[in-house]
């Protein structure tokens, strides 16, 4: 496993949330095969994966809620591997938020309060606090159902930070929010996050949100972490195919390494198609995945140099609002997608059209083929 | 007038409309003529006789004489406690068919609803039996030492409870039983996650919860079994007087049809107004759901 920080078992003095080696088996499947992380004080980590990569599975074991055949999970230092739900002081914001139908908003939120046995007068402070807080101050006589969706939602976030949790866990808790109400909910539980200063881990499938939201990211696949960094190193530096190919859109080529006279290496593809490629590890004459991000291709004016020139015709045109993807066919095998903003001169191109476009060798990131 | 036919549709959409209740109207059609005829007309024939001769003296009978008021307070007593003695055996039951995974669900079901394959009348006397004297559940005691005189629980109120909560258990459990498999798990688990413990999650969650279940169990239980006949006049002997005991025996012994059918309609009455109680507390609980 490559990863961009110290290993999880260098428990750090700022570290929160440490699992070490977690393991979980259904049978004869594997669901978790050694996960290790570190999710340090005020951070939020988000675990980003498909369906079935086993993040639910971690969710649930952080959460108390499944065992671990092997590992061990601390919390601010302490082993709570096999601690009770109720006794680890989490805060869990579920998929479906999980609000009580029979309480209103104020009992729903003073819910964890009372099972501490806070006094009476303090709840009523702190759940107004709190509500004041997710703007909800005027709502605390409600019902769930008579909420909007993203009312709920703030209901269930305050409900699972009132008590001062020692971790907040998010379950893909914008799945059911409409586009736009979802990205504002993602800054705002970013800026509660951050003003309460707790520790989150988020989990979630869609790797839009894990970039926008997270301080680092811990991409999931078959039970194992492929790649722990910031959004920016998973997207610019994805460590294999998997990563590359999942997190943010890209060009994936797959490719023989071989270098030039001048000593320069390229990939060839199978179509003939050559790709000048940056120097990397990878040995003369293995095969690799050459991504290419489709925001880095230019399009070249006649004359214009650029370290890979390709020319190619507009199949598609994809209107995205502030910017507009374009798939070009390169040649009898191979697709680019490019994404340009709008307002640039590449917005009026049309179905047909012929282009010239080109990137520097810094554009491409090679990956392992699998 | 035009205001109101502009938000809610012309006058041909609005016929469209009715006309979708139509058709499950003639599908029900049959049935309700059945229980119209069968049902509704009997019971008001049954009104008509008790105040023959434009007198209220059989509802005045039937309200002052302290044999009948008696009788009357009673049944509603029997009632109470099957209701409540099914509650406490029903809701667990309910709760593990609700949980169980579908084998044990299904082996669950069956002896449930097994009681239901055999009469009324048989079931009883199978209870004559295991009950008496010499009853095979006082023989058994007796020999493992547990008691060392007969328990009195046949022909007495006991009796009369075991063999009610019997044949109406079911009826307790089902309602609860379809209203468990509504719970959302998720919600438990959140409770468990935010610190409650399973005695606290029992009692603010899931028990509001289920409530709904629990009032529409005891109204159905309550008000079935204050019509009870066959199980207290066989397993009561005569000592456990109800309602519908004496409804037949004014019928039979008497012929005084119009005294019965007051004494019917007080029943009804009696039913009519628990079943509202239980409808308010039902409604006003239901609020979230």
């Amino acid at each position: 496993m490559l990863t961009n920080s110290p290993p999880a078992s260098a428990a750090a003095a700022d570290t929160d949330l440490a699992l070490d080696g977690i393991v979980r088996r259904f049978g004869e499947v594997t669901a978790l095969a050694g996960i290790d992380l570190a999710v340090h004080r005020g951070e939020l980590v988000t675990i980003l994966g498909p369906s079935g990569s086993g993040k639910t599975t971690l969710l649930k074991i952080i959460a108390g809620f499944e065992l671990p055949d092997e590992g061990v999970v601390r919390l601010k230092g302490e082993d709570i591997t096999f601690a009770p739900p109720a006794k680890r002081g989490i805060g869990m914001v579920f998929q479906n938020y999980a609000l009580f139908p029979h309480l209103t908003v104020e009992r729903n939120v003073a819910f964890p309060l009372e099972m501490r046995s806070v006094p009476r007068a303090e709840i009523r402070e702190r759940v107004a606090a709190v509500l004041q807080l997710v703007g909800l101050a005027d709502l605390s006589a409600r019902l769930p159902r008579e909420l909007s969706g993203g009312q709920q939602q703030r209901v269930a976030l305050a409900r699972a930070v009132v008590f001062d949790p020692g971790l907040l866990l998010l379950d893909e808790p914008f799945g059911a929010l409409d586009r736009k109400l979802r990205e504002q909910m993602q800054l705002e539980v970013k800026r509660l996050q951050r003003r309460l200063g707790l520790t989150a881990l988020f989990v979630t499938h869609d790797q839009e949100e894990a970039l926008v939201l997270s301080d680092r990211i811990a991409v999931m696949s078959a039970g194992r972490i492929e790649q722990l960094g910031t959004p920016e190193e998973i997207y610019a530096h994805p460590v294999n195919w998997f990563v590359a190919d999942f997190v943010g859109e890209s060009n994936l080529f797959r490719g023989r390494l071989a270098v030039d006279d001048a000593g320069r290496p390229f990939a060839l593809m199978e179509s003939g198609m050559r790709i000048n490629v940056p120097q990397s590890p990878f040995a003369e004459g293995s095969e690799v995945g050459v991504l290419v991000r489709p925001e880095r291709p230019r399009l070249v004016a006649g004359g214009q140099q650029a370290d890979n020139v390709v020319r190619g015709r507009v199949v598609e045109v994809i209107y995205v609002g502030e910017s507009v993807k374009y798939r070009l066919r390169i040649d009898d095998a191979h697709d680019l997608l490019v994404r340009w903003p709008f307002r640039e001169r590449g917005g009026t191109l049309n179905g047909g059209d012929d282009v010239t476009v080109g990137w520097s060798v810094s554009d491409v990131h090679l990956v392992a083929v699998p | 007038m035009t205001a109101l036919t502009s938000t809610h549709g012309s006058a041909p959409m609005r016929r469209a409309r009715r006309s979708e209740h139509a058709g499950p109207l003639a599908f029900a059609s049959l049935p309700l003529a059945f229980l119209l005829l069968l049902f509704l007309f009997p019971v008001a024939r049954l009104m008509l006789l008790s105040v023959e001769g434009g007198t209220f003296a059989n509802y005045e009978r039937a309200l002052t004489d302290g044999l009948y008021v008696r009788v009357l307070l009673g049944t509603l007593e029997i009632g109470l406690y099957v209701s409540a003695i099914c509650l406490v055996l029903g809701y667990p039951v309910a709760h593990f068919l609700a949980t169980a995974s579908r084998r044990w669900a299904t082996i669950g079901f069956v002896f449930l609803l097994l009681p239901f394959w055999t009469s009324l009348l048989v079931r009883t006397y199978a209870w004559m039996v295991l009950l008496g004297r010499n009853g095979v559940v006082n023989r058994l005691l007796l020999e493992t030492g547990v008691i060392r005189e007969p328990l009195p629980l046949l022909y007495n109120t006991a009796g009369v409870l075991i063999g009610m909560v019997h044949v109406l258990l079911p009826f307790m459990v089902f309602p609860i039983y379809s209203i468990m498999r509504r719970v959302d798990g998720g919600l438990l688990l959140a409770a468990e996650g935010l610190g409650a413990t399973p005695w606290k999650i029992f009692v603010r969650i899931y028990l509001p919860l289920t409530l709904p279940g629990v009032l529409a169990g005891m109204t159905l239980v309550f008000i079935l079994s204050i019509g009870f006949y066959i199980t207290p006049a066989l397993l009561g002997g005569g000592r456990v007087l109800m309602i519908a005991v004496l409804i037949e025996k004014q019928v039979r012994e008497f012929l005084d049809w119009g005294f019965a059918s007051a004494l019917s309609m007080v029943l009804l009455a009696a039913a009519l107004v628990v079943y509202a109680a239980f409808r308010r507390l039902l409604r006003s609980d239901l609020q979230w759901s």
